[in-house]
């Protein structure tokens, strides 16, 4: 039975397509009177966040209210990596509770794939983020903010748009997931790093990859910057933060080789100055703010599709 | 499987089947005349077509509420605001199957509040649906009322729901399936019933 | 120690059905005996008691996770009579007294024989010499001595303990981990940890650190042994400096001969063991360099965890799996059902060679009149499926749950004393 999303790659075209018809349906709610739904009602969902991020959390309990399910957040902090609370202690809880769906955002590649697969809980996992593997309902928000600009024909297909992802490919989980799910819906990645920010074996993701982004940006639909963290300076994957802005940021300069139609994005939280400057983040092909507004429908799309019915109509198996 | 009853969509081997003879109730022209006089009864309820919304539900009710609003400004020279109202998520029958997709739901540019709110749909049935849409609507807006067009009624309502205005009345037994194919969805316009069944082909 | 024990048309070393009288500790060949306790061997294949280079036994410090007696218990179980208890306990084995407590464990439990392995350095520091001859002078014995859990990294203490050693004929086992290029590893750095998004342990980080001291031994004129050998290019380079005439022995475990990096997509850290598990090219690598010499022996590497370690996060999780009841099984699956190695070589990987490196005078002997009677009785046409449970070890995180092995160890004779009798532990 399918009962989770751990991951972009639990999703077939026509799985990922539906989550974004369906979200394309319930963003209209964002401008009725009443933002609520009654599907979800009686049922509980949890965020259990292991590690911060208010983003996040915010989209998806507001996701899970707007379908009327009962919402308990559950902020562990300290993970187990830490010699909390374990995971599976925190998961036997919640299992206590009622969880009818776990969100989870952990620290450790895997965590929401252990809590789905080793019999702590019963209830419907979602992977909100783990560690530097997958963020599959940001890759679905990217790509549903994708199609409602750069969509062909009456389901917003994708089909050989080009879409760059620029930065930290090594740690990103955002990049994972976009990757996979963007080449299921038939985009054309191509992913931009200095060499020392790609994970060995990148050759056998289904993307281009390209050391030169002013090669790659003037070709592009889409554009995605990826957050750099400064600490990453101390691993020596690149010599200066503003050999990096140089090489791989964002500018105005930059922004002026794309095409009309392309449009900027970034998962955020942004580091302004590093990869892309104000001027760029604040441009009117920006659409960073947009792809807030879109992570609750698309949220609200999952969470309908994962327990709205007698049983999943989207994701993993098992 | 649920047994509650559902429109289906025609099949292909439906009007093979020789134990299941399909039998056509309404033609073409049979649905276009019934759509004008119910869109005459409409304006003649409501004496014009001023403060009227004419909803569909999807997917078949959403094209008869266009044919709907088409004959009314034929009539009247007034284009009524037409649009569509999904039930999805207000069926009472939500957590019974796997989920269902959504299909649109499209408010005119002016609201329901203070409208008449004439909601389509191909077939009614149990009424389930119609709670649904009403529920839907209370979340949309205060209509100043809800009225509904149906193609058919066939009976068997488990609701204390009526229909304002009916294309035609077909009493029909329980196994029977009733089907609604309108040009533009499907090939031709038609209502056919798919025939009794033997009694020991009777399924669940 | 009374019992005699007269094994009948049992095939030593898969050789032709013959009889063995095992008495006072000793091996009578086709001798008859009365009183003896018969045991019909038909089909049975008698190999010498397997000698584990490379055993955690947890004790002293964390007895939560395994005990001298329940580890040699299960090494028992699994054909051995003499172990190698690594160093790396709570306190480390760095000094004759801690040493000698392992050993005396040891011949308390009487399941079979268990040397101590001495640590290198201080605490496993990397910083200091620990007193290398003071266990080598101790009751214990010590020979083989390592860092194991920890590299010796630093290329001048390295090259130091290889000096040291010589004086008392000891060998340095050295766990081939380059620390800084493996900082946060969890698995096989290859396309998978890359998609799983867990830091990689690349081949390298092994390879340069075998690189490294295959040239000092050379330079220095020393034995050194390598610990858990994973990746194909490693098996080259050893292959090459024995080629030179580098006095190198080297060990594969089984589960580097079986199970490869796949597994990791589970999450499931039961398969998460340092090294990690590798290619199936490396995997095939490591067989045909156990098959050829290149790499001298099969040692367990048993790293027995408490539930609570395993059962949580791969991150979290702590490194190792057990090996010691399963290690034989392995090795028929993975070498002699593919015609890779004979009984004989068998014999040789698992008890001679491992005997000879950590300088074992009374096990790894041929099966001969006169020999001590260290013996264990395999029935390699017996298929069981594992189950943890069963295991006599006090922790369960084997990697081969619910997996069917061929082959099965009927009984174990610790200098003529039955420890393991038709399949139980005596």
């Amino acid at each position: 039975m399918k009962r989770h999303l751990l991951s972009a790659a639990d999703l077939s075209r026509d799985d990922a397509e539906l989550v974004l018809r369906t979200a394309a349906e319930l963003r209209e709610l964002a401008d009725r009177p009443i933002k609520k739904l009654p599907a979800l009602r009686g049922r509980t969902v949890v965020n259990l966040f292991f590690e911060d991020s208010t983003r996040t959390r915010i989209s998806f309990e507001a996701a899970a209210k707007r379908l009327s399910a009962d919402v308990i957040n559950f902020a562990a902090k300290g993970s187990s990596l830490s010699k909390g609370e374990s995971l599976k202690d925190t998961a036997l809880t919640l299992e206590a509770m009622g969880a009818d769906a776990v969100v989870v955002r952990h620290g450790a590649s895997g965590a929401p794939h252990r809590l789905a697969h080793s019999g702590w809980v019963r209830s419907s996992v979602v992977n909100a983020g783990d560690g530097t593997h997958e963020h599959p309902t940001q890759a679905l928000l990217d790509a549903f903010t994708m199609s409602r600009h750069l969509g062909t024909g009456p389901k917003g297909s994708l089909d050989g748009r080009r879409v760059a992802i620029v930065g930290d490919v090594l740690h990103s989980r955002v990049a994972r997931s976009n990757a996979l799910l963007l080449n299921t819906l038939g985009a054309e990645v191509t992913l931009v790093a200095p060499p020392t920010l790609f994970p060995v074996g990148v050759e056998s993701w289904p993307v281009e990859i390209s050391y030169d982004l002013d090669a790659v940006i003037p070709k592009a639909d889409a554009v995605m910057m990826l957050r750099v963290q400064r600490e990453r300076m101390s691993g020596g994957f690149f010599p200066t933060a503003r050999e990096y802005s140089r090489r791989y940021g964002l500018d105005g300069r930059r922004m002026a080789t794309l095409q009309d139609h392309t449009i900027v994005m970034h998962p955020g939280p942004m580091v302004r100055g590093m990869e892309i400057t104000a001027d760029v983040a604040d441009a009117d092909r920006s659409v960073i703010v947009e792809q807030v507004t879109n992570g609750v429908a698309v949220r609200m799309a999952v969470l309908y599709l994962l327990l709205g019915g007698s049983e999943p109509a989207v994701g993993g198996e098992e | 499987m649920p047994t509650h009853p559902q429109p289906v969509p025609p099949g292909p081997s439906s009007s093979t089947d020789p134990a299941r003879p399909v039998r056509t109730v309404l033609d073409e022209r049979d649905i276009g005349r019934a759509l004008t006089r119910i869109s005459h009864e409409i304006l003649e309820r409501n004496k014009g077509a001023t403060d009227l919304v004419v909803l569909g539900i999807p997917s078949r009710g959403v094209p008869l509420a266009e044919r709907i609003a088409e004959r009314i400004a034929a009539v009247e020279g007034y284009d009524v605001p037409v649009g569509s109202l999904d039930v999805t998520m207000y069926r009472d029958d939500l957590r019974m199957k796997p989920a269902r997709t959504l299909l649109p739901t499209q408010i005119p540019a002016g609201g329901i509040d203070g409208r008449i709110v004439v909601l389509v749909d191909d077939v009614l049935f149990s009424g389930r649906t119609i709670r649904a849409a009403l529920d839907a609507l209370n979340d949309l807006g205060r209509p100043r009322a809800v009225q509904l067009a149906v193609l058919v009624d066939r009976g068997h309502r488990e609701l204390p729901i009526r229909a304002d205005f009916v294309g035609k009345n077909l009493p029909t037994s329980l196994v029977e399936r009733v089907r609604v194919t309108l040009a533009g969805t499907d090939d031709v316009d038609a209502v056919t019933i798919q025939g009794t069944a033997p009694a020991e082909e009777v399924t669940a | 120690m009374s019992t005699s024990y007269l094994i009948k048309n049992v095939s030593v070393l898969g050789g032709e059905p013959t009889d063995l009288l095992l008495k006072d500790g000793v091996v009578h060949e086709g001798a008859d005996e009365a009183g003896a306790e018969v045991i019909d061997a038909t089909g049975l294949i008698a190999l010498p008691g397997l000698v584990d280079l490379h055993t955690h036994l947890r004790e002293p410090g964390r007895e939560d996770a395994e005990t001298v007696e329940s580890g040699t218990r299960a090494a028992a179980m699994g054909g051995f009579t003499a172990v190698h208890a690594m160093a790396n306990t709570e306190p480390v084995a760095d000094t004759a007294g801690v040493v000698e407590q392992v050993w005396r464990l040891g011949r308390e439990a009487g399941y079979c024989d268990v040397y101590p392995v001495g640590a290198v350095t201080v605490g496993l520091g990397g910083q200091q010499l620990a007193e290398l001859g003071a266990m080598a002078d101790s009751a214990a014995r010590v020979r083989v001595f390592s860092d194991d859990g920890k590299c010796v990294s630093d290329a001048v203490l390295m090259r130091r303990a290889l000096e040291y050693v010589k004086a008392f004929d000891g060998v340095v086992a050295q766990h081939a981990q380059e620390p800084r290029l493996t900082e946060g590893a969890q698995m096989n750095e290859g396309p998978l940890s890359g998609r799983l998004g867990l830091a990689g342990w690349p081949a390298v980080a092994e390879e340069a650190i075998i690189a490294r001291d295959v040239l000092l031994a050379d330079h220095v004129g020393s034995r050194l042994h390598v610990c858990h050998v994973s990746t194909a290019g490693s098996v080259e380079l050893i292959r090459w400096a024995k080629g030179k005439g580098v006095d190198v022995t080297a060990e594969a475990c089984p589960h580097h001969l079986l199970l490869t990096d796949d597994l990791a997509a589970t999450y499931d850290p039961v398969y998460k063991v340092n090294p990690p598990l590798r290619s199936a090219a490396d995997a095939e690598a490591l067989r045909a360099g156990l098959a050829d010499g290149t790499i001298d022996i099969v040692a367990t590497d048993h790293a027995p965890h408490p539930h609570e370690d395993k059962d949580c996060e791969w991150a979290a999780a702590a490194f190792g799996m057990l090996g010691l009841e399963t290690a034989l099984s392995i090795v028929q699956q993975t070498m002699v059902d593919r015609g890779l190695l004979d009984w004989a070589g068998v014999a040789d990987r698992m008890s001679h060679a491992p005997a000879r490196i950590g300088r074992v005078a009374d096990h790894g002997r041929p099966i001969a009149a006169g020999e001590p009677a260290n013996i264990v009785l395999y029935d390699p046409a017996a298929t069981r499926v594992v189950d943890p449970a069963e295991s006599q070890s006090l922790s369960r995180n084997t990697p081969y749950r619910g997996m069917e092995l061929p082959g099965r160890v009927v009984a174990t004779f610790l200098r003529g004393r039955a420890t393991v009798l038709d399949g139980k532990l005596q």
